[in-house]
């Protein structure tokens, strides 16, 4: 069966809802299903991978530290969009994964290159 | 009369600091908590909107809001004063009713 290319589009803060959380739980199961997974941040998503996360004083379970997990699941290709790091203030720097930096039309065609979307 | 403002929505997202901002009178204040706390953050481009309101509203951050998301206090904007859980027991004494822009 052919390997489908599967692209994890994430869009949400984490904590203020449970988007975040419920990607990490996919992409890690897709790869044990041996799926060809690319990751998007894209708007607030990229919010998830800020350095420093600390939710101790909120008594919630900070989830981050998976986003550098992923390179043991063959999770590899984490793409973040330009503009919306710099509608953020956000530098390479700031975030916890090595991740490529694409530009939004870039990003039109990474998702057409994928043969399945996921949308969180 | 003044109210406290909560909002707890990314300025990003939803649009509830603008409804805030647009709405809020002189003199009242605003506690930016949960996804909200990302319209404190220094360098976005709701900085100078935030700035602007300064003049007339009093802004707030929840502290473990924006430890839990990785920033600090040094990401968050000059003149925003960031408070505790029991700082913010404290604002929705001192003022006289509390708004919550969901």
């Amino acid at each position: 069966m052919k390997i489908k290319k599967c692209l994890y589009v994430n869009r949400r803060a984490p904590y203020g809802t449970c988007y975040a959380l419920e990607a990490i739980d996919m992409v890690l199961i897709g790869s044990a299903f041996d799926q060809d997974i690319s990751l998007l941040f894209i708007d607030d998503g990229l919010f998830q991978l800020k350095k420093g996360q600390d939710t101790a004083d909120l008594e919630i379970k900070n989830h981050s530290p998976a986003y550098r997990a992923f390179e043991m699941y063959d999770v590899e290709k984490i793409y973040v969009s330009k503009e919306a790091m710099a509608a953020r203030g956000l530098k390479r720097g700031d975030l916890l994964v090595d991740v490529e930096l694409l530009s939004d039309s870039r990003i039109k065609e990474l998702m057409d290159e994928h043969d399945v979307i996921f949308s969180f | 009369m003044s109210i406290l403002h909560t909002v707890n929505k990314s300025p990003f997202e939803k649009n509830s600091l603008e409804s805030c901002l647009r709405y809020a009178k002189s003199g009242s204040a605003v506690l930016l908590i949960e996804d909200g706390i990302y319209a404190a953050l220094a360098g976005t481009t709701f900085e100078q909107r935030v700035t602007t309101a300064m003049s007339e509203l009093d802004f707030y951050c929840l502290a473990s809001d924006v430890k839990a998301r990785g920033f600090s206090s040094s990401n968050v904007m000059d003149g925003i004063k960031l408070v505790d859980y029991a700082g913010f027991v404290d604002l929705t004494v001192e003022y006289e009713k509390v708004q919550a822009w969901l």
